[in-house]
């Protein structure tokens, strides 16, 4: 009777009418694509894309050279030297972030403790060169005033789970 | 039409002669590479949807600039031979696929006397050329000087040869069963029922074979992307590639036209829709199996080897031959034979 049943199968071929309804089927669904560079998918607050250097609304730069992301960053893809400025106060006269090292786990905005180095939402910086991935401070302070709306947006709504 | 251009444009007979033949030529030439064109849009765009994506959007309105633009970039590529390629039977394997594929059509009749050549021995002209189609295959597996290519040209001529002998008997039936080897007199057989109905499983296994000999999914082994690269064209670039593409997407049409004329009945029109003018009857039924062409590639995986030539002798063979004596015994003891 198997061998029947398979025969009877085989001969009418059940199994291909089946799938290849299941295919037109599938036919009439609704499409799963999201045309990228047109139609975005939502991004987390948490998202940790490029990294930015953040300034206070007076203009004065955040960051106090405390070196604690340079000493969390598990890929040693940061590079600080700091010295006190002419009013005294103690800032990065050096600040690299190596973008080609960087492993993107978020460590060094996690240690900051006054919110300077975050990584912002910016997903878009491929360059044809190497060396442009290597950032230095006025690069990461540039994205920092490119994108600070969006990344203080990104801290207020994060900030209820912390 | 050459007595018109003479008599109109002042030429000479033999030239106005030439002139027709040439127009005869454009005219089913180039609506051919048009459609094929389009073929491979919605190749992409039925697969799409198959797999829940778009396919082809943004050259165009709804991307139906994209084959252009493919083409555009093929023929604007570097042709590169291989170093250790024997160079003219590189180059010449493409051409003859190529050719073949287009050659075929001179018999296909569109309507009531619309075809270009309409010769008595139609179908066995069509079954010719398809089977030279081997040629080209082998010869571009033999020049590439690749094993990839080598063993991919192999394999399709294997393949092609096998499934053309169960082709061939599906053909004896339906002949049998018209008693004329032209063409034009298939379609006129069909007037009353198309052959699908009383052959319904020849229509079958014709349709299986074409997709074997077209080396379309699932039998699409020659060019198994994941053991031999790309086949047989694994070294071919630029126009040489195009010609390839050209050539499987117009046999692909070709089969499917042979397919409707055999089986569809060609020109004829579908029961109640009488309303549509003959050649459009035909477009309409190569693009539904061409439809089904493109179904099957989104639908089935790949045969394996040993599957494939099992279907072919061990299944298809002995039942087209089943087929044929006993479509042959039923018209002979009802006194039905064709006169």
């Amino acid at each position: 009777m198997a061998w029947l049943d398979r025969t009877a199968r085989g001969l009418f071929m059940t199994e291909l009418v089946k799938g290849f309804a299941l295919t037109f089927s599938y036919m009439f669904k609704p499409r799963v694509t999201l045309n990228y560079p047109y139609e975005r998918s939502p991004l987390s607050p948490r998202f940790r894309g490029e990294h930015a250097l953040r300034r206070y609304p007076n203009g004065e730069e955040r960051c106090i050279a405390c070196k604690l992301c340079e000493a969390v960053c598990p890929a040693l893809a940061i590079t600080i030297e700091a010295e006190p400025r002419e009013d005294g106060s103690r800032r990065t006269t050096r600040y690299d972030i190596d973008m080609t090292k960087c492993i993107y786990c978020g460590l060094c905005q996690e240690a900051c403790p006054v919110d300077a180095i975050v990584e912002g939402p910016n997903i878009e910086f491929a360059t044809e060169t190497r060396e442009e991935l290597f950032y230095n401070k006025e690069k990461l302070l540039a994205n920092g005033d490119r994108w600070e709306p969006l990344l203080a947006a990104n801290i207020a709504a994060d900030a209820p789970y912390r | 039409m050459a007595d018109f251009l003479a008599l109109h444009l002042g030429l000479p007979l033999t030239w106005a002669t030439l002139v027709a033949i040439i127009l005869k030529i454009l005219v089913i030439t180039v609506p051919l590479l048009i459609a094929m064109a389009m073929m491979t849009y919605m190749e992409r765009k039925v697969l799409a949807a198959i797999q829940l994506r778009q396919g082809p959007i943004l050259v165009g309105p709804f991307g139906l600039l994209q084959p252009f633009a493919d083409g555009l970039k093929l023929m604007t590529k570097e042709t590169i031979i291989p170093a250790g390629a024997n160079r003219a039977v590189f180059l010449v394997a493409p051409m003859i696929t190529f050719i073949l594929a287009l050659v075929a059509w001179a018999v296909i009749p569109f309507g009531e006397g619309l075809v270009l050549s309409d010769i008595n021995v139609g179908v066995l002209y069509l079954f010719a050329i398809s089977s030279l189609g081997v040629y080209g295959i082998i010869m571009s597996g033999w020049a590439s000087n690749s094993k990839y290519a080598f063993l991919g040209g192999l394999r399709s001529a294997a393949q092609m040869v096998s499934y053309e002998v169960s082709i061939g008997f599906v053909i004896i039936t339906v002949l049998l069963c018209v008693g004329s080897l032209n063409l034009s007199d298939i379609v006129r057989a069909q007037t009353h029922l198309w052959f699908c109905i009383p052959l319904f499983p020849m229509f079958v296994v014709f349709f299986i074979s074409a997709l074997a000999e077209t080396n379309r999914a699932p039998f699409d082994l020659p060019e198994g992307e994941s053991e031999l690269v790309g086949g047989f064209h694994t070294e071919y670039s630029a126009m040489t590639f195009a010609l390839f593409f050209l050539g499987e997407y117009i046999s692909m049409l070709l089969m499917s036209g042979m397919t409707s004329i055999l089986f569809l009945g060609g020109w004829q029109p579908f029961p109640f829709l009488g309303f549509i003018p003959g050649p459009l009857n035909l477009i309409i039924k190569i693009c539904l199996l061409m439809f089904v062409f493109i179904w099957v590639r989104g639908t089935l995986p790949r045969y394996r080897y040993d599957q494939l030539m099992r279907l072919g002798w061990k299944v298809f063979l002995p039942f087209s031959l089943v087929w044929v004596i006993l479509t042959s015994g039923f018209l002979v003891y009802f006194d039905k034979l064709p006169h």
